[in-house]
């Protein structure tokens, strides 16, 4: 449906994508997930043919966003970062004006307005000049703006920012079931949001793809790094020496904790083994009092901090700060 | 294009800019009007309709500052521009409902002529030639402001540029006066653009052996040219000063003659600016 071939686009120096490569198929929501300035609005601007590639190409259902650029941008409806709204315009009109620059047929346009806007709920705004809106409005008219003619891709630029938490649900509800007869592409950099509605992940950083799955499969994969936290009273090194003597303990850290007298652990197991009982029995036996325990999973958000962060970065940051680096890693760990 | 054309004229109505932009055309011409035609008894309007051209300088920036520098700047440019339409309907649908709104004080001035039968002999078909005339040099301002409004994404400075460049155009006579008429000093100006043109061929294309090929070539040719006919150079810096100069194409228009190089002057002034505007948009996005 959409071919992504290497696509690279460069401002002077600085090169915001470099050599995406990706396939969006029929039928499914898409997420594209990265932290603020990975290049994901760039790249969103680049299929929809708002700005040119530097190399590379952008194929919609086969047609050239450039060369071929009325064909391919009829297969798409578009909400951009910032909804495209003219503010001298009642909502009506806004969209009367857009289904009309959309080339749908005269005949069908009054029947589609009607229905765009129950789908999106504005139809009790629709005679409010756009200026007067609230930013939520505005947004659903910009919504209502991507999904007029019915195009089959709808592609939305962080379509949640800025709304209040009753609003970022209603979107969502509403993306997902635009879901169900459109194929959706929808950039955030909020993770929970890609992984309640999206069916597949795109993970860019600095330019580049560098995870793409279904949400279950990269949970998958943060599930094989887990780790048991605890909160033990008692004599540290007794209960470090304890805790090792247990079978399949990987990997033991040990802190000094808020609480006096009490130590906390971070306890990793070999093949994702449960020792929660066997843990509690021992320290029982010890008369070391278990103040905490907690099966620590590590979160999509992990992997996506893990994912984007840049090895450029971490080197740079290594050398300059050498001294910090034991510290900030453990202040990441408490995090965890 | 329909779209586009229809959204334009609302917006300018539902605005004060339309109607400010055809109060003032029609205030001045009006006022003129009455001074020459009505009070003077002057029975052609020639006179009027030149006195009156300094409102271009004002009304045309006014007019076309906001319309395509204001897609820019809120961003509703990507809406037109990921829609399925061509970049030309996009910049012609504008360019049409600036000059249905000019059109509508034009369509007022053609009263003029008939008031003026009213008392005595007019010749209907000199007055309305005069008319046709304004209406073709305000339509090649227009689209003038259109380009230069496509190249900036503030209102203000769209509007300072245009205002400065009609006026340049305007005063365009008196400029080319500074120049001597000899074949020398044109040849030296010749060969100056020359050089300009082949810099602007080294930024378009960065390949320097074409610019230096053209370059040169150009040279040569002025001086082949000079050394076969001198008299050919004569008041050529005038002649083409005289390309810019638009109100100086509306001359035989108000004298009356329906100059068919003038027309098909302003229309090629109209096609290049629409031409330029439509590059000056696709080039951003290679920016």
């Amino acid at each position: 449906m959409i071919e992504v071939k290497n696509l690279v686009k460069r401002y002077g120096n600085h090169t915001a994508v470099d050599g995406l490569n990706f396939t969006i198929e029929e039928g499914r929501i898409y997420g594209f997930l990265g932290p603020n300035g990975a290049g994901k609005s760039t790249t969103m601007n680049m299929i929809t043919g708002y700005i040119a590639s530097t190399s590379g190409e952008v194929l919609i259902n086969g047609c050239n966003i450039l060369d071929d650029a009325e064909k391919a941008k009829k297969y798409i409806g578009y909400l951009p970062e910032q909804p495209p709204l003219y503010f001298d315009m009642t909502v009506r009109e806004y969209l009367q004006f857009v289904a009309e620059l959309k080339k749908v047929p005269k005949k069908e346009r009054e029947t589609m307005i009607e229905e765009v806007m129950d789908r999106v709920k504005i139809k009790e705004m629709e005679n409010r000049l756009i200026k007067n809106l609230s930013k939520g409005y505005r947004q659903r008219v910009g919504l209502a703006q991507a999904i007029i003619g019915y195009p089959e891709i709808i592609i939305l630029d962080e379509p949640t920012v800025g709304l209040d938490p009753k609003q970022i649900i209603e979107i969502r509800e509403l993306i997902k079931s635009l879901g169900k007869n459109h194929t959706v592409i929808l950039s955030s950099h909020i993770l929970s949001e890609v992984s309640a509605v999206c069916d597949y992940v795109l993970i860019i950083a600095h330019g580049k793809l560098v995870a793409s799955d279904t949400p279950e499969n990269l949970s998958q994969k943060a599930f094989e790094d887990n780790s048991l936290e605890l909160t033990v009273k008692g004599e540290q090194e007794e209960i470090i020496s304890a805790v090792k003597s247990l079978d399949q303990v990987e990997s033991l850290t040990a802190k000094e904790s808020k609480e006096e007298g009490c130590v906390d652990l971070s306890v990793k197991t070999q093949n994702l083994a449960d020792i929660r009982e066997d843990l509690f029995y021992k320290m029982a036996e010890l008369r070391h009092p278990i103040l905490r325990m907690e099966h620590i999973r590590a979160t999509l958000e992990d992997i996506f901090l893990e994912l984007t962060e840049q090895p450029e970065d971490v080197d740079r940051r290594g050398e300059e700060e050498s001294n910090m680096e034991s510290g900030e890693e453990e202040e990441h760990e408490s995090n965890l | 294009m329909r779209a586009i054309y229809k959204k334009e004229l609302r917006s300018y109505f539902s605005s004060m800019m339309g109607y400010i932009f055809i109060f003032f055309i029609l205030l001045v011409t009006g006022i003129y009007f009455t001074a020459y035609n009505i009070n003077s008894a002057y029975p052609k309007l020639d006179y009027t309709l030149n006195a009156v051209l300094f409102v271009f300088l004002v009304a045309v920036p006014v007019l076309t500052m906001k319309i395509l520098a204001d897609e820019r700047r809120l961003k509703t440019d990507q809406l037109l521009l990921t829609a399925p339409v061509k970049v030309r309907d996009i910049v012609l649908g504008k360019f049409f409902a600036l000059v249905t709104i000019y059109a509508i004080p034009i369509a007022v001035i053609c009263l003029y002529p008939l008031i003026m039968s009213q008392f005595g002999t007019v010749s209907l078909f000199e007055a309305y030639t005069v008319i046709v005339g304004f209406f073709l040099l305000g339509c090649a301002d227009i689209a003038i402001g259109v380009y230069i409004s496509s190249v900036t994404e503030s209102q203000v400075i769209a509007a300072v540029i245009t205002f400065g460049v009609l006026f340049v155009s305007f005063v365009m006579e008196g400029i080319s006066q500074f120049f001597s008429t000899a074949a020398v000093t044109s040849l030296i100006c010749y060969m100056v653009l020359v050089v300009l043109l082949a810099l602007i061929i080294q930024s378009m294309f960065a390949s320097k052996t074409i610019a230096i090929a053209v370059g040169v070539a150009g040279e040569i040719i002025l001086l082949i040219v000079y050394a076969v006919k001198s008299t050919a150079f004569e008041s050529g810096i005038q002649k083409f000063l005289s390309i810019f100069n638009l109100a100086g194409h509306f001359d035989n228009f108000a004298s009356g003659i329906l100059d068919l190089s003038g027309v098909l002057y302003f229309l090629s002034v109209i096609g290049v600016c629409m031409m330029l505007t439509v590059q000056s948009i696709l080039k951003r996005r290679w920016n």
